[in-house]
């Protein structure tokens, strides 16, 4: 049961994907991240870290995906079609199947360190012990970081004094 | 915490992840819309996610370091879209294109 759920989830990751970056229209390409990262967050599940998934949801689900929405809306040219993809997609193509053949690779002779048929379930408490104890100071610095890239992505697509 | 016998093994998850790996190299490589490029880069940093969490939940529990570490991912990819996004909305009003091979200009 857990396996066809695997690999429902799977499938749902790997056709989104597939979708972002080979859809004509662009407007469907985002549409197919949403799904593609909401499959994320059904293998996080399936991996028992249920908080990854809710974050995964919230963040990337509705932030990401409603901030590049927003994004293509803005940009948008009538020319856009046309120039989707450029002249080195076969190149691109091989690089990306030589990437996939090196992984598999490495995959197939790796031995791993235990049984890896099992997985512990990690309980919601910890993770959050862990983040605001051993992990605080690049807690806080994400915080930092979050807040410097507002400021900065405000500073950066205000209109400047002068212009229209 | 309590450890459970899964019937996936972990290598199904590692090969999921170099799947969407690739699939988002090569939507960086081909598309040529900057916003494209960048939700192929999110596919890439989702990929690099679920390894980190497999291998967090299978390899090593005691620490679960992957997981505290694909939180900082998550927060750092909300970060980068955003200004990202801010740097192609700028370029488009100055160049009137979100296409990556006419903003040329520092290129020698």
């Amino acid at each position: 049961m857990t396996e066809v759920f695997f690999y429902i989830m799977a499938g749902i990751v790997v056709v989104g994907a597939l979708g972002v970056v080979l859809v004509r229209n662009i407007v469907y390409a985002a549409l197919m991240l949403i799904m593609s990262l909401l499959g994320v967050a059904g293998i996080y599940i399936l991996l028992s870290v249920e908080f990854l998934a809710l974050v995964q949801i919230l963040i990337y689900g509705g932030a990401v995906t409603v901030l590049v929405l927003f994004a293509l809306m803005l940009t948008r040219t009538d020319d856009l079609k046309a120039k989707l993809d450029g002249d080195q997609k076969p190149l691109a193509a091989v690089a990306a199947i030589a990437l996939l053949g090196a992984f598999f690779a490495m995959i197939s002779q790796t031995t791993w360190p235990r049984d890896v048929n099992q997985l512990t379930v990690v309980p919601f408490g910890d993770i959050g012990d862990a983040l605001f104890s051993r992990w605080a100071v690049p807690f806080e610095i994400a915080s930092g970081v979050l807040l410097v890239a507002l400021v900065g992505a405000v500073v950066i697509a205000m209109q400047e004094e002068g212009e229209r | 915490m309590e450890t459970v016998s899964q019937s996936i093994p972990l290598e199904n998850f590692i090969v999921l992840s170099s799947i969407v790996f690739s699939i988002g190299v090569y939507g960086v490589l081909a598309r040529r819309n900057a916003v494209m490029i960048l939700m192929s880069v999110e596919l890439m940093l989702n990929a690099v996610s679920i390894n980190m969490v497999a291998f967090a939940v299978y390899t090593a529990p005691s620490l679960f370091v992957g997981i505290i570490f694909a939180i900082f991912v998550i927060t750092i990819a909300a970060a980068e879209v955003g200004l990202a996004l801010a740097i192609v909305l700028r370029v488009f009003k100055n160049r009137g294109t979100a296409n990556v091979d006419e903003i040329d200009t520092l290129k020698w």
